[in-house]
């Protein structure tokens, strides 16, 4: 009856960088226009669905869209990378949330990003050219098959350390060997901002303290609301309890209990685990079942031979 | 009233309080229908009887809204049904809602004077009984309404902002009311659960307030996507109501309290209701279903933690509370209804430390029996440690209903006056820092009660009346002089600032 502005949120390209990462571009000029680097939304597919957490990959205020990069590792996200196509959309968006970075005045930064932090981290590395900082790119990949947006962010870093896991493209081995070269190549980076796994983030920050340079890293813990009433994404900053959603997400990287951080993340891993292969089950069942449809069609139109 | 054959006295009216049909307890407790099942036209007359229409009408000062008690129940006794509706939403827009939810003891019901002497009558359920039957039949009290030209914006779609909403639109505002989840209702959405308010009642309600010309924007998040200045400055809004709740679960800081299994009851209320966890998979939220489950606290959000853990699947549910049950804040039926269900009840017990396993999932709750000393700040006897009173109770869930503190999101993006708990600070009229800005409910005083919420939603929409300049439509206005020094330009002083005069 009331077709509210904040109610339909189309999605206007997609683009799918490997078999598990895509990308969504989604219209919503309101978030475009406010969001800033740091940033996340959370999501709600469809009625039924639940709310995820994604941070913000990219906006364009202009085209009044912003973009998410999704891997798919759960029903959620797998369910979405199946439906999520252009012209379609999603049934519920909220955002911009949480605290944006701090981007101060920095003369040289190092932006990390690992597997599905890799396009969350653009906007930062973005914001800090803009506040005409020395920007080192770090960006960590499987392999180069699954390189994605290096001329975006060769586009906004001064210098862009690509890793690969199996060295097929760039320096073999995980980010923190990148960090290692960039510090030894720059003793005078001021700031480090790291977006990964919480392996990795933890990584950066082991890499980082003995240099005593400064690091921010971007918590993604479960989280149901996102406007701080549910308190699920609690996590421990040194001695203090914070609520990832509206105190963060972004915090010192020296000071993140990241054993806890990883402990919390697995809270709901039995259930995922239930609807993970219940989808994958009726996914099978669908997938057979349209075959049969098929082969049954095909059955039909052959002209019976004993006719 | 004058039309009464003989006076009613206490010796007249019929001397039981008229029981309520409830689910049987054992049924109940496995499923998520509601417990009570509301009076029937019959209960509901015996009911009205009872009310002895006194003069002194102490339950109209003790509804913190100031419903027309007596005169609704006299329309009930009078089987002028339409009629008691229409007294009741004069003052109360929800009476369905609020009939379920109010703690009538500790108001309306808690000063009735047939309870001097027996049990009080029984205005929740009465106010329930017209308010169902008023969804039932469709009726709803839509008045026309002439627009004045002024926007107002309310930030939450909760019980206060509905309460504000609502007299705006009534008014003659254009109203938008922005929430930042993905439906409407704010608190009676996600925090109380179908058994106690059913959604299909709140969505009633909610499209009411639809026909009076308000929209509801989801999905928004006030303060970030856009700020409270901005409605001001840009957006057009002449006034800004804030109703944003308190919503920031608060836990004691024991040792244990980032193990798995071990949230706080907004969470699992909000999983359970809103997302729908209870019916996953069909619905994708996950919640970790506990089979020990161990709650802390004893206010209406722990009464209605245990019992979604228990309608969940729980085996044993346990109420884990400093205080004795007297203190206890929740509304005396909810400790009933819970009692009836099988919670256990450790009281005056405090939780020390939650002990985990080797997977970080918590399995025990040590604990320390308390006993009442001295009274505080609050008049309540304080809760002191019995010495070696330590012990455990074996818990595969420990929830924490202790409260909230405030939301920190305005405040990170308005400059809003707090104070120094970090709630909106405001005037008498709850008016903010800001002009043109008002705010009430939980966000104001903290944590409190949905009438108490809708009370402050309307205060605030008097103050907005008064700051446009808009004629208090609750108030009758009666010159007191036709004296013409009183007058300028042949209008009253002291309408001057209702002349609906505006410059475009």
């Amino acid at each position: 009856m009331n077709q509210a502005q904040t109610s339909s949120f189309e999605i206007v390209a997609r683009e799918d960088f490997s078999d598990v990462t895509y990308l969504l571009e989604v219209r919503h000029p309101m978030l475009a226009k406010a969001a800033k680097a740091g940033q996340f939304v959370i999501v709600m597919e469809h009625e039924q669905g639940e709310r995820i957490p994604l941070t913000i990959a990219d906006f364009d205020r202009e085209k009044g869209t912003f973009t998410l990069v999704i891997q798919a590792v759960g029903k959620t996200t797998r369910e979405m990378q199946q439906n999520c196509r252009v012209g379609t959309s999603l049934y519920a968006v909220v955002g911009p949330m949480g605290i944006p970075s701090v981007i101060a005045h920095k003369k040289k930064v190092v932006c990390v990003g690992g597997g599905l932090g890799v396009a969350p981290i653009f906007p930062q590395a973005r914001a800090w050219k803009e506040s005409g900082a020395y920007v080192i790119g770090v960006l960590g990949f499987r392999n180069r098959g699954l390189v994605f947006w290096e001329d975006k962010f060769r586009a906004c870093c001064d210098e862009l350390i690509l890793c690969t896991d199996d060295g097929s493209a760039g320096v073999k081995g995980l980010v923190t060997e990148g960090i290692r070269l960039a510090i030894e190549k720059h003793p005078d980076i001021e700031e480090l901002v790291a977006i990964g796994p919480p392996v990795m983030m933890k990584g950066c920050a082991e890499a980082t303290r003995p240099h005593k340079i400064k690091t921010m890293v971007s918590l993604n813990p479960v989280m149901v609301d996102g406007t701080g009433m549910c308190g699920g994404c609690r996590v421990k900053i040194g001695e203090t309890v914070k609520f990832a959603c509206v105190d963060g997400p972004d915090f010192d990287g020296h000071l993140v209990d990241f054993d806890d951080l990883t402990a919390r993340l697995s809270r709901y891993k039995p259930a995922e685990k239930e609807a993970s292969a219940r989808y994958e089950e009726s996914c099978r069942i669908r997938g057979d079942e349209a075959l049969a449809q098929a082969s049954a069609s095909l059955v039909d139109d052959r002209p019976s031979a004993d006719a | 009233m004058a039309t009464m054959a003989k006076k009613k006295t206490i010796r007249t009216i019929p001397q039981e309080r008229t029981p309520v049909r409830e689910q049987d307890p054992t049924v109940r407790a496995r499923n998520f229908d509601e417990v009570s099942l509301g009076y029937r036209l019959e209960e509901a007359l015996v009911e009205a009887e009872r009310c002895l229409q006194c003069a002194d009408e102490p339950c109209v000062r003790g509804c913190p809204v100031g419903i027309d008690i007596p005169g609704f129940i006299q329309k009930i006794a009078e089987k002028h049904y339409h009629g008691a509706y229409d007294i009741l939403t004069d003052t109360n827009l929800l009476p369905s809602v609020c009939g379920r939810v109010c703690p009538q003891e500790n108001q309306c019901e808690g000063v009735c004077t047939v309870g001097e002497s027996l049990e009080p009558v029984a205005i929740g359920r009465l106010e329930r009984f017209v308010g169902d039957m008023a969804i039932k039949e469709g009726w709803a009290n839509i008045p026309y309404i002439e627009p004045n030209g002024y926007r107002v914006g309310i930030v939450g779609a909760g019980p206060a902002g509905m309460a504000c909403a609502a007299d705006m639109a009534k008014a003659g505002c254009e109203v938008v009311v922005y929430d930042a989840l993905h439906e409407p209702g704010g608190v009676l959405k996600y925090g109380i659960p179908d058994f106690r308010l059913p959604n299909t009642v709140i969505d009633a309600e909610i499209e009411k307030l639809r026909r009076l010309g308000i929209r509801f924007e989801c999905n928004t998040l006030v303060g970030r996507l856009f700020t409270i200045e901005q409605m001001i400055t840009e957006m057009g809004f002449h006034a800004v109501f804030i109703g944003t709740g308190a919503g920031y679960p608060s836990f004691m800081g024991i040792p244990g309290e980032s193990l798995n299994g071990v949230l706080s009851a907004n969470e699992l209320l909000t999983r359970a209701n809103l997302m729908r966890a209870r019916d996953f998979p069909k619905y994708d939220t996950p919640l970790q279903p506990g089979k020990r489950v161990t709650v802390i606290g004893a206010g209406n959000t722990a009464m209605d933690a245990m019992r979604v853990s228990l309608r969940l699947g729980a085996e044993k549910v346990t109420c884990v509370y400093r205080r004795s049950k007297t203190e206890a804040p929740a509304r005396v039926e909810e400790v009933h209804h819970a009692e009836q269900e099988g919670i256990a009840f450790n009281w005056l017990t405090s939780p020390i430390e939650l002990i985990g396993d080797a997977s970080k999932a918590v399995r025990a709750m040590r604990c320390v029996r308390m006993e009442l000393g001295e009274p505080d700040e609050s008049g309540r006897r304080r809760p002191v440690t019995v010495p070696g009173s330590e012990f455990e109770i074996e818990t595969d869930m420990v929830v924490f209903a202790i409260g909230t503190n405030a939301n920190p999101i305005l405040g990170q993006t308005s400059k809003l006056r707090l104070n120094k708990r970090g709630y909106i600070e405001t005037d008498d009229s709850l008016a903010t820092s800001i002009a043109g800005v008002y705010a009430g409910g939980d966000i104001v005083t903290g944590a409190a009660t949905v009438i108490q919420a809708m009370g402050a939603g309307r205060k605030a929409a008097r103050g907005m009346k008064a700051y446009l300049g808009l004629r208090d439509t609750d108030c009758v206005y009666q010159p007191d002089t036709d004296d013409p020094s009183g007058m300028r330009f042949g209008i009253p002083v002291e309408e001057h600032n209702f002349a609906r005069i505006r410059l475009r």
